[in-house]
């Protein structure tokens, strides 16, 4: 489907105490179905901001969300989040945290074996079928984040949101989840809409980068396709002059572009 | 006092271990011998373990061992304060028929802990059935709990004895009134530490339920009970603390059978032994339940 998820003219203001605040304005952007968008900026420019847009937990001010022609209005399990610090419940299992996910989008309609199923094959493509039954505080930083990403997955979700999902990581485990994330869009076709501060994991893993201006009033800066044939392996792109003019790209408008007008503002 | 012998005993087993390991090391010769006790791998943990308790047991031991030692000296100088001695004596007849039933003037010092024990435990229980959704409500809902503060406030500071005079004039007997005591003071630290655990549920948690879509009663059941449930266990602990050191003063009051009638009524008949001792139990108990309920709010803890 074209033009799956639609935003027209977004603004996004808050209210605080020192008065009202423009976080976002003049946001539009359209994602195909099956599509990775990576969000990408300096801190405080507000992409965190247009992806709670998205999921719904804060509502625009003014403009239009669109999904699948719907409007979106409020959070809902069809678009899931994946959070930065992964919010799993900790009194639940790894299997009770995406339990609650499953039965909460299924269990009207489906057998209770089913939903179990659904559960273990959500852990089984996160790799975590063996950690099932753990607790959170007793699996490593990456693992909590697998249990996040199958949480988030296990509800077939229209679009997959992750907010900077491998931000608080070690650069190995990141790496090792960065590919583990390629192979399950590429397994399940997920539309996904990730948040990241990170140049190199958002040319790996994105068919386009939206870049955005710095805040406050941030709106999207530039949009660069990434036309980076799939699968990519990352030992492969280290060699690969169009991945580094890529890089290049993104870098000059984070460093250049972007760092001009911090001064001029 | 039988805490005191306790520790000394330990204390003892525990000092001899070092002669021991002295001796199974010293006479070790390359002859094929049973690898003695202390230097298999179980002896040594074992050691280690006695080691360690001996070094957490030895403050509080000396601790208890200077306090005898303090109120034996009180004991010696004062005119009719009894010494550990006799009153360790006289503990062991009062324990030794503990269940012994001579009408309700005279009853053993075990029915008197038991009935202490059901008013409290009476008091306490209405206390945390009101207490526990109210405290839920006042954290959920920010009017509620505007509402409610000034006269939380207002009752919170009130010494709970000032209640018994509204408790009699209510119920006209003694019974209802003294649980009516432990009900109203006891009920404040449940109230409070719910409602400031409901207020402290992380954003995280609450924002997972907003993109589940949760209903409300899954959200009370996954979500918010869980994460309140140790503030919820403070609460209950800082209560039931409350329910026993107001339980004394207000059997005193209404008299019947109970740890503060008897210690009152002990005083009349100038048995000094028995208030110490009764004021030891009072301790005891009181440890224990804070100790238990510690231990139950362990298992709650999820971080």
């Amino acid at each position: 489907m074209h033009n799956y998820l639609q935003i027209e003219n977004a603004k996004m203001v808050f209210d605080t105490k020192q008065g009202r605040f423009t976080a976002l304005t003049d946001i539009n952007l359209t994602v195909k179905q099956g599509e990775f968008i990576t969000l990408i900026g300096h801190s405080g420019c507000g992409k965190s901001t247009l992806m709670n847009l998205v999921a719904g937990l804060n509502e625009a001010t003014d403009g239009v969300l669109l999904l699948a022609e719907k409007e979106i209005r409020g959070p809902g399990p069809e678009r899931a989040v994946v959070f930065q610090n992964h919010s799993l419940l900790p009194w639940l299992t790894c299997f009770g945290n995406v339990h609650l996910a499953v039965e909460r989008v299924f269990g009207g309609h489906e057998s209770k074996a089913r939903l179990k199923e659904r559960t273990q094959a959500a852990l089984e493509l996160v790799g975590l079928g063996h950690a099932m039954h753990k607790h959170p505080n007793e699996i490593s930083g990456g693992m909590k984040q697998r249990v996040g990403i199958a949480r988030a997955l296990a509800m077939e979700p229209k679009v997959l949101l992750m907010d900077e999902p491998f931000g608080a990581l070690d650069a190995l485990t990141r790496a090792g989840l960065q590919d583990e994330l390629m192979r399950i869009v590429r397994e399940t076709g997920a539309t996904v809409i990730m948040v990241t501060h990170d140049v190199d994991e958002a040319v790996l893993l994105s068919d386009r980068i939206v870049m955005m201006t710095n805040g406050p009033s941030a709106t999207i800066g530039e949009i660069l396709e990434v036309t980076l044939p799939r699968p990519r392996d990352r030992l492969l792109l280290a060699d690969n002059p169009d991945y580094h003019h890529l890089r290049g790209q993104v870098m000059a408008f984070l460093y250049q572009k972007q760092r001009r007008l911090e001064k001029a503002a | 006092m039988s805490a005191i012998t306790f520790h000394e005993d330990r204390l003892e087993k525990v000092m001899k271990h070092p002669e021991t390991i002295e001796i199974a090391t010293a006479g070790a010769p390359a002859k094929a011998r049973p690898t003695p006790f202390f230097e298999t791998e179980r002896g040594r943990a074992w050691l280690a373990g006695a080691g360690g308790l001996f070094r957490r047991m030895l403050p509080p031991g000396i601790g208890l061992v200077l306090f005898a030692l303090l109120w034996h000296l009180v004991a010696i100088s004062s005119d009719g304060l009894p010494g550990p001695a006799s009153t360790w004596e006289a503990a062991k007849t009062l324990f030794a028929d503990p269940f012994y039933d001579n009408g309700p003037n005279d009853m053993g010092i075990g029915w008197n802990i038991l009935n202490s024990l059901y008013r409290v435990g009476v008091g306490f229980g209405l206390a945390a059935l009101v207490g526990i959704p109210a405290g839920f409500l006042l954290g959920r809902f920010a009017f509620l709990s505007g509402m409610a503060a000034p006269i939380i406030s207002l009752l919170r500071p009130v010494s709970p004895l000032a209640w018994l005079p509204i408790g009699l004039m209510v119920f006209k007997v003694a019974e209802p009134a003294s649980i009516f005591v432990i009900f109203i003071s006891s009920i404040w630290p449940i109230i409070l530490n719910t409602a400031a655990g409901v207020a402290r549920v992380p954003q995280d948690y609450m924002n997972v339920a907003r993109v589940l879509n949760l209903s409300e009663w899954k959200i009370f059941t996954r979500i918010l009970f869980p994460s309140v449930l140790p503030h919820l266990m403070t609460g209950i602990r800082l209560s039931i603390g409350v329910a026993w050191l107001v339980i004394v003063a207000a059997e005193m009051l209404t008299g019947g059978v109970g740890i503060g009638f008897w210690v009152w009524d002990e005083w009349n008949n100038l048995n000094v032994e028995h208030i110490l001792i009764a004021i030891f139990i009072v301790g005891i108990v009181g440890l224990l339940l804070e100790q238990t309920l510690v231990l139950i709010a362990k298992r709650f803890n999820y971080e």
